[in-house]
């Protein structure tokens, strides 16, 4: 088991849902609740140091065919550690209702503009992100296109200057 | 200095009251290759603040790769960096293989890497050169880009377009060396070696050129890396990480070839890297040409029926083979339950690729981690506080590419 998945399952217990070593790549869900705690936890920890954020996306499950009742969406980050050269992948669910996670662009800088990213094609909010707007779109486009029920074939107006 | 010219002076400052300018910049300007706008807030020639707007080759890439078959995502990567395509359809293939669990031969791996090396030669020649231009010298901007013909000519050689390359396939590359391929690699060699030598001869210590690099656009390591800053803006700043040496994957644990790095982490050193990295890359591709030959004939694709297409003499003949050509090409691999990330390194930088299949023939999830995204993201810090006229070396050297900046 990887280094990063044992400090955590040891230290923070009950904030680990369940984790995975497909394909060796080390991967642990967590409590939406207790994200931020787990993520300092992770940068912070000497020994396992993981000090860039590789990369943060979000996965849509709307199509999910086994008709599972966990949340639709996956908030996912990738982190690695330069020292250690160690990745692990951490995995929060949100659900349509309460699409909102924390932010952690205190913790990473880079967060800010994948935060923005997510929040502008998935429609997920991160609580106390500084500037928390659309970056790839528009500031008029209506919805969030990489959400699985939005249509691939919508077209929207093409929109003028903005001033 | 007299009482009374001091006094002069003294006055003529306190009467220069000036306020901030704002200044859209882009998204289409003359001096930057790149499609983004900056917002940027001017007090005289210092930049007080930037905004940088990006989005606008937006054109829905993931949303593409998931409404297509695994196959079909192959042509939207090498529209990502249209610089270096090769570099994002092995990202992408080496991330489908690692779901399917597939070990390509070894031939096809090293076809790859030659082929993924001489992209980001291509890559590298066009950041630097563009940034000559950006700098408004002319001349050696056509000595890169004569270079980058000849490394253009090779790639046409070998998969018969010279940008969007659409070389590699799920499990293989479309088909080995061509023939003449190693006498034309060694005829232009010579003449790229050539042009790299009197390019470096009129850049590198020219006087106008290295006042406009050195102490530009300075981060520090530890910013870096907050930033999540790769490649060789990362090397730059003094941080000896390479996908390639870090994590090798394909056969450049076998392949012998150094990472230069900065100290400084402006974009003087920024530019040295790059170069040092041509070099290295031309390093590397003769060796993989050593090993291709080595070799000899071989298979360039995995044998495993999901991937590999049934050889054509067989489709027109037989009916099994044809059934499985017409599921192939309509229908392409169904990739087992799962996720997967995998990384390489691209010109820019870190590239990944992160998968979710759920079995069917249709991806559920495509992201590619695009490395001028964040790259880009700091630019504010680097630029704040400097000279306007700065922040073209800088963005130059950060070579952000829109295709895969925006996707």
């Amino acid at each position: 088991m990887s280094m990063a998945l044992r400090r955590l399952r040891s230290v923070l217990p009950d904030a680990v849902l369940s984790q995975h070593e497909q394909h060796a790549d080390a991967t642990v869900v967590v409590a939406r609740e207790r994200l931020r705690e787990v993520l300092c936890f992770l940068r912070e920890d000497r020994d396992l140091d993981f000090d860039m954020l590789s990369d943060l996306t979000a996965v849509d499950h709307a199509q999910r065919r086994d008709g599972d009742r966990s949340p639709r969406f996956e908030v996912v980050y990738h982190l690695y550690s330069i020292r250690q050269n160690q990745r692990v992948r951490v995995k929060v669910g949100v659900d349509l209702g309460d699409c909102e996670v924390d932010s952690v662009v205190a913790i990473w800088p880079a967060a800010n503009w994948l935060e923005r990213e997510v929040f502008d094609l998935y429609g997920i909010r991160f609580a106390n992100h500084p500037d928390l707007r659309r970056i790839l779109l528009y500031e008029e486009f209506d919805g969030h296109p990489l959400r699985k029920d939005y249509p691939k074939t919508r077209r929207q107006p093409r929109v003028g200057p903005l001033n | 200095m007299s009482e009374e010219s001091r006094r002069l002076e003294q006055d003529l400052e306190q009467d220069l009251h000036t306020t901030h300018q704002r200044l859209n910049m882009g998204p289409s300007h003359p001096a930057t290759h790149g499609t983004v706008k900056f917002l940027i807030e001017l007090d005289g020639e210092t930049i007080v603040d930037l905004d940088v707007q990006v989005g606008y080759l937006h054109r829905g890439f993931e949303k593409e790769c998931e409404s297509g078959t695994w196959y079909q995502a192959i042509p939207y990567t090498d529209r990502l960096n249209y610089n270096s395509a090769i570099l994002a359809n092995v990202g992408f293939c080496l991330s489908v293989e690692k779901l399917l669990e597939l070990e390509t031969p070894e031939r096809c791996q090293w076809l790859r890497v030659l082929a993924g090396e001489l992209s980001r030669v291509g890559d590298h020649l066009t950041r630097c050169g563009a940034t000559c231009l950006e700098l408004q010298a002319m001349t050696p901007f056509l000595y890169a880009i004569e270079a980058r013909e000849l490394i253009w000519d090779l790639l046409e050689l070998l998969c018969g377009a010279r940008v969007t390359s659409n070389y590699v396939r799920i499990g293989g590359v479309k088909h080995g060396l061509p023939a003449g391929f190693d006498v034309l690699f060694r005829e232009n060699l010579v003449r790229i070696r050539t042009l790299l030598r009197d390019f470096d001869k009129v850049v590198t210590r020219n006087r106008i050129f290295v006042d406009r690099l050195k102490g530009t656009g300075v981060i520090s390591r530890d910013e870096c890396v907050g930033y999540a800053v790769t490649g060789p803006l990362l090397r730059a700043a003094g941080v000896p990480l390479d996908v390639r040496k870090s994590e090798p994957y394909l056969t450049y644990a076998e392949l012998d070839f150094d990472i230069p790095i900065g100290s400084v982490g402006d974009n003087y050193d920024r530019y040295l890297v790059c170069l040092e990295e041509i070099q290295q890359s031309l390093r590397i591709v003769e060796q993989c040409l050593k090993q291709l030959e080595r070799l000899g004939d071989g298979p360039v694709n995995v044998m495993d029926p999901r991937v590999r297409w049934p050889a054509k003499g067989r489709v027109f003949n037989r009916m099994e083979e044809m059934i499985q050509h017409f599921k192939s090409v309509t229908e392409g691999p169904r990739v087992p339950v799962g996720e997967a990330y995998f990384a390489i390194e691209s010109a820019n930088g870190e590239l990944g690729f992160y998968l979710v299949s759920d079995g069917s023939e249709i991806p559920v999830k495509v992201r590619c981690r695009p490395p001028s995204f964040l790259n880009l993201q700091p630019l504010r810090a680097m630029v704040r506080g400097g000279l306007l006229a700065d922040l073209i070396p800088t963005f130059d050297l950060i070579n952000m590419v829109g295709g895969e900046c925006d996707r």
